[in-house]
Order: C-alpha cells, then structure tokens, then sequence
C-alpha cells in the first residue's frame, strides 16, 4: 500500500493558508485526495462518483491563475466533496435515486456556484439516502456507505457519504444537507464537526428539495474553524430563493477565536430522559464540565414541546416532500418506464377485466398516461421515498388536512417559542446529538419507526429554524465517536462557532482518527 | 384514524404509485403505526396558536419584472424521456 | 309544464397580467414563439429550482382588485394546488387558496337597451396564480404521442371569479364586455381571446319553479368557449338542455356531482367530459418555497390612484359634465380607452363635447367599422377633429360644408384649415347674398309668383343655382333672403 500524503490529515484552514504561500500547490493538495480516494473508498463508498479528472484540471487551472499573480477565490485549491443533491451543470445530480440517474442540470446551484467562484477543487458527489429521507445512507439506490470507525456500522445520513469522507481524509470538506438532522446525526456518528445554518442563511436555490421549510445546507469538516471557513463561503442572501435571509454574512473564521465571555449554556430537562445510552450521557455531561471550567454558567432549561418534535417533523417533511416529488413523473426529466411492457401490461389487464365483466374495474382501470406515471414512479424510487411520500399525500387529502397537517403547523409553532423562551436565559443550548452512537448496518432499515427516532435531538432545530453544530466530545467503550450538539438562536452561527471553537480547543477529541491503513 | 388497505389503495392513485399487493398490505401496517404515532399531536393543546409554514418570517420578495434569457431549446429537452427536438412527447393525454 | 325557470350563471375568467416575464421566473411571456423556447430550469420545474414572484404581475393584480372594489387583507400567501398533467411539469399549480389577495368586489352591469336592470355582480374572489403549458394532441383519434409546450408555463394569471348572480346569457355577456373593458382601460392585460389571455368557464344551473316550491337542478361547468359570443351561444344552449334533463330525471342539486361540459362552437352543444373522482382532491398547502405578502393601506391607495377614471366613472361624468345621453356616453366609453382619449381630447379642445360626440358615434365609428380599423390608425386625428368642430363654431367652415371638409381632412390627412383653404370656402357678407338672390329672382319671375301664392318650396331651385354660382354661400340663409324678397317683390 503506498503511504498517504500528511496533506490529507491536516486541516483545511492550514492548507489554505499554505496554498496561499505558496509552500504546496493545488495539484499536489487535490493529488493526495485522490490518492487517499483510491485506497479507501472501495471500503467506505462515500463517494457516488469521484470526480479525479476534473478537480485535477481545475486545481492545474488554479496554480497557473496563482502563478500568473491573479485574484483567487477564497477556497483556492481546496477540494471540498458535494452532496449529490446540488445542481452541478458540470455533472449528473442523482439524488441517489434511480429516477434521477442520468439526470444532467442545466444550471448550477449557488452553493455549487459559489464554491466554483471561490475556487474550490470538486471533488466528487458524495452518497446520501434517497432524496435525502434516512438517518443512515442505507437508502442510496447505488451503494452503501460504511462508518470509518467501524465498517459494519452506519456512518448515518442522511448526509453519510459527506460525513464519511471527511472522517475518512478522503476531503477535508465537505457539502451536506440537513432536513431533519442530516449534516449533525452524522457528523456526530462518524466523528467530525457539522453545522446547520439558520433556515435562510444558506441560498436552496438548485438544492433538490426534500422539505422545502425545513431544507438548508451546511458545511462539514473536521474542524470548528474549517467549518467556519466553508460556512462563510457559501452563506449569503440569494435573490433566486424567496426564503434566503437578506443579512450580512459575518467572517465567521476571523471571530470564531474570540472566546464567549459570561457563556450561559442551557442543558435541556427533557434531552436526559429515557432512551439516552448512559456513555453518551456521561460524555455530554463531561463536556458541559469543560465549559464550566471555562468560566460558563450552565442553567436548565425546559423545552416543553420537544417531545412531540418527531411526530411533528414526520407529518410536515412527508407532507411538503410528496408535493416536491410529484414533478417526477417521466415527462420532463428523470425515470420514465418501458412504454412498450406499459401499454401489453394495460391490455393484459383490461382483458382480464372484459373477460370477468368487470364493469367497476374497467372504469377504474389507468389511462396510459396514469399508468406511464404510476410505473414510472414506483420503478424510480425507492421503499423508504414512496412511504413518506404515501404518507404526506395521505395527511394531505381531503379531510385529513386539519388533524394533521395544520396541527403539526402549530406544534411547530410551540416547538418554536420553547426555544425563544430558552434563549432568554441562556446563550447556546448543549445536549446529545443521538442517543445513541453509530448502529449496525441492517439493524433499523425495516422499523421506519425506529429509524425516525434517530432523529430526536435534531429535529426540533429544523423546526424552529436555527442553527446547530455537532462536534465530537469522546468515545464508547466501543471506540465510536460520541457528538456534542450546541444550538443558538437563529443567525447566531458567530456565537455558536466561538462557542463550539472554546471547547475544542479545551480537549482534542477532534484530533482522534479511525484506523483507515 | 386507522389507516385502511382501501386508503392506502386511493392514495396511491393520488401519488401516482403503483404498488402490488404485497406492497400495500406491508405499507397499510407500517403507515398505520406511523400514523398512531403521529396522531399523540391531537393531545397537544392548540388553540388560539397560528400555524407556522415557514422557520422564518420573512415577507414581500419580488423580482423586477425583466426578461433574462431562456435555456436553449435543447437544453430544456435535453433530459426529457422522450421528445421530438421541439417537444416533450408522452403518451396521449387524451384515451 | 310550462318552462318556468331561471337560469343561474357564475362565471369565472382567468386573465393574462400585461408582464413581460412570467410570474415566478424572469422567461419571456411573448406570444407566439417556437415551442419550448421560452423556459428555464424553473418554469420547467427542475430539480432544485425555486420561484421569486414578479412584482409587477403582483402589483397589476392589485390595480384589478382595487378597481373592482374587492376586499384587500393585510396579508396574502400561496398555496400548491396538486395535480398531475404534462403541461404542469412541477404536478402543482402555484395558486391561492384559503387567503386570496382579495374577496368580495363587484362590477356594475347596464344594458341601454333595456333587456335588463342595471345592476351589481358581485365578485367572490380575485387570486393571482401561474398558467400550465400547452398539451398539443394527436389528431389521428388520440393515437400517437401527444406534445408538450411550456412556453405558457408560469405565465401571470388572475383568476376572477364571480359569485352566480347572472341570470341571462345576455347578463353574462354584459358582465365580460364591462370586465373587458375595465381591464383593458386600466392597462392590466390586453384580454385577447384568440391569444389566450382572457378565458372564461360558466356555472351553470337552474331554479325551477314549480307548484312544490323552487328547485335548483345540478351545477353544470362549461368550458372551451372561445368568445364572448360563444358563451351567449353555450349558456342559451345549456339553459334549455338542463330544463330537458330535469324533466326527464327530476335530478335536482345535490343529488349528482358537479359535471364539467365542453362547449363546441362547430355543432353549438355542449357535451360532458370525463372526470375522475379522485382528480378533485387537490391537497392544497402553503408553498413553502414563497413567503408572504403584507399588503399595506398605502399601497391600496397608491393602486387606487393610479387608476384614473374608471369606465363607469366616465360615464358619469359626460353625462352630468358634457351633457351627453347616457346612450351616447355608453357608447363612447364601452368603445374603450383609444376612442375615450380620443374623445376626450376632440371634446376638450374643442370646447364643444357634444358635437365631438355626434361625430365620433356617427361618423367616425362607422367609419372605422366598416374599415375594421382602430382609432389609433384613424387618418383624423382628435386635434383636426376639434379644429374642424371649432371652425363650424366660429363660423369659418359653414355647417353644410362640414362634411365635404371632413371627407378631405380624411383622404388627405387634413388639418381643418387646409381642407377650408382646399375646398376655397370663404366667408361672405350678407349684401353679397342679398345681391345674388335679387339676381336670380330678377331672372325667375315665375318663382317669385309662386312664392307669392303661397308655394315657398318653389325657391330650391334657385339654391342649387346659387350653390354653382358662390359654393361658400349658406343655403339656409339663402333661402331666408330669398322668401323675403320675394314677397317684396312687387309684379
Ligand atoms: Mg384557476
Ligand atoms: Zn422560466
């Protein structure tokens, strides 16, 4: 086995600032990221396409530009691995899903778009669950994704493919998306830092929506100030997307630095219940003693509501995300079925229906176009797609719209004001990102109830719209990385950065690294 | 409200699915136990709170009513299952 | 039995806003182009894709309510409305649901002739929401593939729906030549059916009276009338059908669900169209990709402002200002805008409203009827009318002569002066008169005898000889002269 660049094992703040030195060239960065590619994803699959060619070209584009003394962006030569659910028009966007297999954007999304001004090195699409709906990556049409930690176990997701790669050095950042806890249940699972931004302060424009109100975009790395260093580079208002927040984007990677004076860190009541494992709870504990060493005031707070944030989520995700997923429906773009095997499959049907008869059947009976829709549908996408999108269809018809949707509309509502109250007492909130740490590949994926409930610490952000960090804060017995979730109020992404950056640089569990060679 | 094989059946039609029979008997119980879950927000105390479809209250954005360029013809085809290089083609809308 | 009924119609007209882009991308709204040139990734509903409302389709919308005195709330929101078909690449329509931007409005219905009373329609409700595409058939019975075009997807559309308060199809033909007319005159769309940017459905059903009471019969929708003429066509086709059907099933509201019928034009019926139970189950929900709209008191009354005159309005005012009938005010206003601007301007400028009316109701719109034309292309500008009006005034141009001066300033391009100059119409002196008529009577003693006896018509003939003699000369007051003089004449 050939040895590995350190390149891949510093991190991206300091390759910056060598790149801009001069001390390494871009080639060279985006080499050792292949190189690390070439020998571990064959055992991690983070990757649904490593794109080697073309992030070697735009890094060879980028030394000359340097050489030439041009104006760079402010990722130059950096690689950074991109989620397969941005628009790229320099590739395909799959979503992980067969329906959009071969699907090529013509436009790019503004994050790609950014990422491409700042001169950042892409990659490759990293792997994801179906149209982003799983805690694991298990539900990629394409492949698995395995936790660098331990390879039976699930790196978690949705986002695991942007999570893997980064605790694996096989990017040193890397794009994610989080609906419902995507960018932090993975981050924490798998060992590295990842943010949420405020609903608004990430543009969605080009992101393949999931659910619309609860989607954002989030940077992971395995640093705070890496991450601080991506967030900067792609937050902003976005006049292409009605929800983008029109607020100045602070240089989140100059103050992160600054330690919080007077810190007030809430610990919520309802986090250290049943179902929380007794080693997460006790490393979450330990870290709310580093801040109290630090000079932080930790305070209780209630949030009255969470407990119902679940179910919540699970009405207003499945409900928005079967309304985003009716436009695929082989007309326009993505899977469309066998048009031949369609209408022989029509007409055997309809002579089973003469010969009985049937005269109800035959009136109920597809039109071509009906049954070009529902076969191309149900031959796209996966079990997990079609279940929430049954289930939001199904909240959403006639006469179930009151008692579900509505009501969850105002539980969010609640959800919401608990933390406005909160954050009258305290600055950041602390808590668990998962109760538990990384579960085996196969041990949710047939108890969809199960594998909603991975999500219960994160959830609640997605709801109330703010912002959330996961970053490491210690081991299992097992030796699988434990995450520390800090939440702020919304477009408090300074205070929760400065926040997360004090305690890191109090331990160094951040440093610890699977085995991967 | 116990979701029934029948519901299921209709709102398969309303998302355009085609499910087997296998497939809806599996989602009729999974959807229902989801669905018993969920239906705990009935016990949550709700009056007088406005429903929140959005995580942040923002309000009037427009655009400047101003033509930019289309995608070329092709390109907006370019995906398309089936088309004639003029059109999007399916199966007759009508029949 | 005898046919006993009313016939109860709501209409509902779907109106293309006058914006240069579409609602929610910034793609061409231009008529006519090759198909599927006019879209980007999100009129095509592609992944990822986001929609930003137009402001200006938001603020003519406004404008519309305004003028049609609706309701306006503070806030406004959107909502999917779900469906699939393959002109609607997104399988939802941005519309508005729960919260229009506005509610309970009315138009002002009058009909001169007298068919019916003036009266309020009254509005339900006014939302703006995008248009689907265009699905382009198979001819051969539906047997090939059929077409997509989304060059109209995401165009701006208002959708105005009225409450069933029209009882004739006469009534509703009113109701769309005002609806039109207010639209057009406000500048909110150019209405053009042929192009689709006025679309009209009906409800349709009736109230029977009948020794048990009133009976409603079921509610019929018709579409796919193409204009004003075939929804007066459609709904006297419907009214009687809807009485047979009642007589033969006796069904009344209620005990069937609403049809939707097709109108078509060639074979004058209408004919009932498949619809599937499921297909009305729409799952409406706030869009969460679009945020609200607060609509303040101030932009309410910035819109109302800038309306102007509304038609009624007008109308109002030539006839208590201007003096016109209400007939020829009518006539004027429902002409729209050009000819209202091109009233205004003759009536003004020429002091003199009501001449400037006769000439335009008389001559002018026949003329351009009989040509097809619009004003706009009319070759007697509304200053040459009001300087021809003016030289009548003042005497310059004798009235009997107007129209030879007219004819000129028409097939010239004329202003009054030089058609005056042209024709060499000179103003002349009594004694020039006096001296001519002595002339001619001199020459014709036979008429004066018979003036004498009492047979005044005998001096025409001397009129046509004096018009040959002195073209300028009034022949009114030539004949006057005449009379007189000849009874002085002594023989
Ligand atoms: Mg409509
Ligand atoms: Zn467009």
């Amino acid at each position: 086995m050939p040895t590995l660049s350190p390149l891949i094992y510093t991190p991206a703040t300091e390759l910056l600032r060598r790149l801009q030195e001069g001390e390494i060239s871009a080639v060279e960065l985006t080499q050792a990221y292949v190189d690390a590619i070439a020998t571990r994803e064959q055992r991690i699959g983070a990757y649904l396409r490593v794109e080697a060619e073309r992030a070697l070209q735009q890094a060879i584009a980028i030394d000359d530009r340097r050489r030439k003394g041009h104006t760079l962006g402010k990722l130059a030569g950096l690689p950074v691995a991109v989620k397969d659910v941005l628009c790229d028009k320099s590739t395909r966007t799959t979503c992980a899903s067969r329906m959009l297999e071969n699907f090529r954007p013509p436009y790019d999304s503004t994050v790609v778009a950014k990422l491409k001004a700042a001169d950042a090195v892409l990659l490759g699409r990293t792997n994801m669950d179906e149209f982003a709906m799983g805690g694991s990556t298990e539900n990629s049409a394409f492949q698995i994704t395995r936790n660098p930690w331990d390879l039976e176990r699930a790196p978690g997701g949705s986002s695991g493919g942007a999570a893997a790669c980064v605790a694996a050095e096989m990017a040193p950042l890397s794009i994610g998306t989080d609906t419902g806890g995507s960018i932090r249940q993975p981050a924490g699972l798998c060992g590295v830092v990842g943010l949420k931004p405020t609903y608004g302060r990430v543009s969605r424009y080009g992101l393949v929506a999931f659910a619309s109100s609860l989607d954002q975009v989030g940077p992971l790395a395995r640093t705070t100030q890496d991450v601080a260093l991506l967030l900067e580079s792609i937050a902003g208002h976005d006049p292409r997307d009605s929800t983008s927040l029109d607020q100045p984007v602070p240089e989140y990677s100059k103050s992160i630095s600054e330690p919080l004076k007077g810190l007030r860190i809430g610990l919520v009541q309802e986090h250290f219940a049943e179902g929380l494992d007794s080693e997460v709870e006790s490393a979450v504990r330990e870290a709310i003693r580093v801040y109290e060493s630090l000079g932080a005031v930790v305070k209780m707070v209630s949030l009255p509501h969470s407990k119902h944030a679940v179910a919540t989520y699970y009405v207003i995700a499945p409900c928005e995300a079967s309304s985003n997923l009716a436009r695929y429906d082989g007309v326009h773009y993505g899977h469309r079925t066998d048009q031949v095997a369609m209408l022989a499959e029509l007409a055997e049907e309809r002579k089973l229906l003469e010969g009985a008869k049937d005269e109800v059947g035959l009136e109920r009976l597809d039109s071509s176009l009906v049954r070009m829709y529902r076969r191309s549908r149900s031959e796209g996408f996966g079990q997990e797609v079609k279940r929430r999108i049954m289930l939001g269809t199904y909240a959403l018809s006639a006469g179930y719209y009151d008692a579900y949707y509505l009501k969850a509309l105002k539980v969010r509502r609640l959800i919401r004001q608990d933390f406005d109250h909160a954050f009258c007492e305290v600055d950041l909130i602390a808590g668990p990102v998962t109760a538990q740490t990384a579960f085996r590949l196969g041990e949710k994926v047939d108890d969809p109830l199960a594998m909603y409930l991975v999500d219960l610490y994160t959830v609640s952000a997605n709801l109330a719209g703010i912002p959330g960090i996961s970053l490491p804060c210690g081991f299992d017995k097992a030796g699988l990385p434990i995450g520390l979730q800090l939440l702020a109020p919304p477009l408090e992404e300074e205070r929760l950065l400065r926040g997360a950056y004090m305690y890191e640089q109090a331990n160094d569990w951040h440093k610890h690294r699977p085995k991967m060679d | 409200m116990a979701i029934t094989r029948d519901d299921v059946e209709k709102v398969s039609l309303l998302a355009r699915l085609q499910l087997n029979g296998e497939e809806i008997e599996r989602l009729t119980g999974e959807l229902a136990r989801i669905v018993e879950y969920v239906d705990h927000l009935n016990e949550v105390p709700t009056e007088g709170i406005e429903p929140m479809a959005h995580a942040v209250e923002v309000h009037n954005v427009f655009a400047p009513d101003e033509i930019q360029p289309s995608l070329p013809r092709e390109e907006a085809l370019a995906n398309a299952p089936s088309h004639n290089n003029r059109a999007f083609l399916v199966p007759p809308v009508l029949g | 039995m005898p046919e006993n009924y009313t016939t109860i119609i709501g209409l509902e007209v779907h109106v293309q806003l006058a914006t240069k882009s579409k609602l929610f991308c910034r793609c061409s709204t231009q008529f006519g182009a090759e198909p599927n040139t006019q879209t980007c990734p999100v009129c095509l509903g592609l992944p990822g894709s986001l929609p930003v409302m137009n402001r200006q389709a938001f603020e003519l919308a406004l404008k519309t309510a305004v003028a049609l005195n609706c309701e306006i709330p503070g806030f406004t929101k959107w909502d999917r409305k779900q469906y699939y078909y393959p002109d609607l690449p997104k399988a939802y329509q941005i519309s508005q649901y729960d919260l229009p931007m506005s509610s309970a409005g009315y138009l002002e219905i009058a009909d001169e002739k007298g068919t019916f009373e003036t009266k309020k329609i009254r509005i339900t409700r006014a939302h703006l929401e995008e248009d689907a595409g265009k699905s382009i058939h198979d001819e051969a019975a539906g047997k090939g593939d059929s077409e997509i075009d989304l060059n109209r997807t995401g165009t701006p559309l208002l959708e105005i729906v009225s409450e069933p308060d029209l009882r004739s199809s006469a009534e509703a033909k009113a109701y769309l030549q005002e609806l039109k007319l207010m639209l057009t005159h406000i500048g909110v769309s150019d209405c053009n059916m042929q192009e689709g940017s006025l679309r009209v459905d009906a409800n349709v059903n009736l109230h029977i009276d009948t020794p048990e009471g009133k009976i409603a019969t079921p509610i019929v929708e018709i579409k796919n009338m193409n204009s004003f003429r075939a929804v007066e066509r459609a709904l006297d086709y419907e009214a009687p059908r809807q009485f047979r059907v009642w007589q033969e099933t006796g069904r009344k509201l209620g005990d069937s669900p609403k049809q939707t019928r097709g109108w078509d034009d060639a074979a004058g019926v209408t004919r009932g169209q498949r619809s599937k139970e499921e297909s009305s189950d729409y799952r409406y929900f706030p869009d969460p990709d679009l945020v609200p709209v607060l609509i303040s008191d101030d932009q309410i009354a910035t819109a109302r402002k800038s309306l102007g005159e509304l038609p009624a309005d007008l109308r109002k005012r030539y006839v208590d200002v201007y003096e016109l009938s209400s007939y020829d005010a009518s006539v004027i206003v429902n002409q729209g805008r050009a000819v209202i601007e091109y009233f205004e301007q003759a009536a003004s400028e020429s002091g003199d409203p009501k001449s400037a009316c006769n000439w335009v109701t008389q001559d002018i719109l026949r003329l351009l009827k009989e040509n097809d034309r619009g004003i706009d292309e009319f070759e007697v500008s509304a200053k040459n009318l009001a300087g021809m009006i003016s030289a009548i005034n003042e005497g310059t141009l004798p009235k009997p002569r107007a129209k030879e001066a007219f004819d000129l300033m028409l097939s010239k391009g004329y202003a009054a002066q030089q058609a005056i100059e042209e024709l060499g119409i000179e103003q002349i002196d009594e004694s020039a008169i006096v001296e001519l008529c002595q002339e001619l009577l001199n020459k014709n003693p036979r008429i004066v005898s018979d003036v004498q006896n009492g047979k005044l018509q005998a001096v025409g003939a001397l009129i046509g000889q004096a018009k040959k003699l002195n073209p300028n000369i009034d022949p009114a007051r030539f004949r006057e002269i005449c009379l007189e003089l000849a009874q002085q004449t002594t023989s």
